[in-house]
């Protein structure tokens, strides 16, 4: 037993945890704090798989902007549930039992397979290398369309967030 | 070190926990909450097996970044269409936005 894994099945267990009770809580705020947990755990296991850069952009992009969201969201649309009512749909129990089936099903095929066991790393030691990615991401021959595609995806998305959103004074 | 298998039944156990909370949260907002949640568990996937299975190929952050370009922009158009419908119903409950229905 490593440090490393001890770190790994903290976080994991930690993690676990916190989105049980993202799905389960029935105040929506709380479960947008849980959330906030959820996100910080997956932080560290991708610091722990050696993505420095994509630590950094879980933490800015997820915890800084679409937890803040969400957490607008909540606050706008507050009114709108009693909180003392059960927070799940009639057939919660078929759900839980097929996610749990799904599970099992998912970690069995996994484990048949030979790689499934590896501990050998290929990625390079001191994180993914950012000149490599930054380049290929708008070389012709790498990523370019791709990288562009979803750019506009995401122009058009907050576009059309503002058109959906945004309060009607005319008529 | 840590095995590959830690970090995939990990990422397994957090999508199913995702895929729990969209099929069984009544509030739309809840709905978009597991949403994140199963996306999380995608990028895992994807940089665990990058890290351990094909660290020279650039492709996996590549896909990761999309992933997170594809998250950012479904959070801001949900959480617009689930603002612009508490205004006009009154509601984030998806069982109560039923106005096509017959």
């Amino acid at each position: 037993m490593t440090i490393m894994q001890i770190i790994f099945l903290i976080t994991a267990s930690v993690t676990l945890f916190a989105a049980l009770m993202v799905v389960s809580t029935r105040k929506m705020m709380h479960a947008a704090m849980w959330l906030i947990l959820v996100l910080f755990g997956v932080t560290i296991t991708f610091a722990l798989l050696e993505t420095r850069f994509f630590a950094i952009v879980q933490l800015v992009i997820y915890i800084g902007a679409i937890a803040i969201l969400i957490i607008f969201a909540v606050m706008l649309t507050r009114r709108s549930m009693n909180a003392d009512v059960p927070q799940v749909n009639r057939n919660w129990w078929l759900v839980m039992v097929s996610s749990l089936a799904l599970f099992v099903g998912l970690v069995t095929v996994m484990s048949v397979w030979e790689g499934f066991f590896v501990t050998a790393r290929t990625a390079p030691p001191g994180g993914e290398n950012l000149v490599q990615l930054g380049t290929a991401l708008v070389d012709p021959n790498g990523f370019v369309l791709p990288f562009e595609v979803a750019s506009l995806v995401l122009l058009a998305a907050m576009v059309g967030a503002i058109y959906v959103a945004a309060e009607r004074k005319e008529k | 070190m840590i095995p590959l298998s830690w970090f995939l039944t990990f990422s397994a156990a957090l999508f199913c926990i995702g895929l729990f909370g969209v099929l069984a949260r009544k509030n739309a907002v809840a709905i978009l909450m597991g949403l994140e949640l199963m996306l999380n568990a995608v990028n895992i996937n994807l940089l665990a097996f990058w890290c351990y299975l094909y660290g020279k190929d650039l492709s996996a952050l590549v896909f990761v970044a999309i992933v997170f370009v594809a998250a950012a922009a479904e959070t801001a158009v949900g959480l617009a269409l689930i603002i612009s419908a508490y205004r006009a119903r009154n509601t984030a409950v998806a069982d109560e936005l039923n106005l096509l229905k017959g």
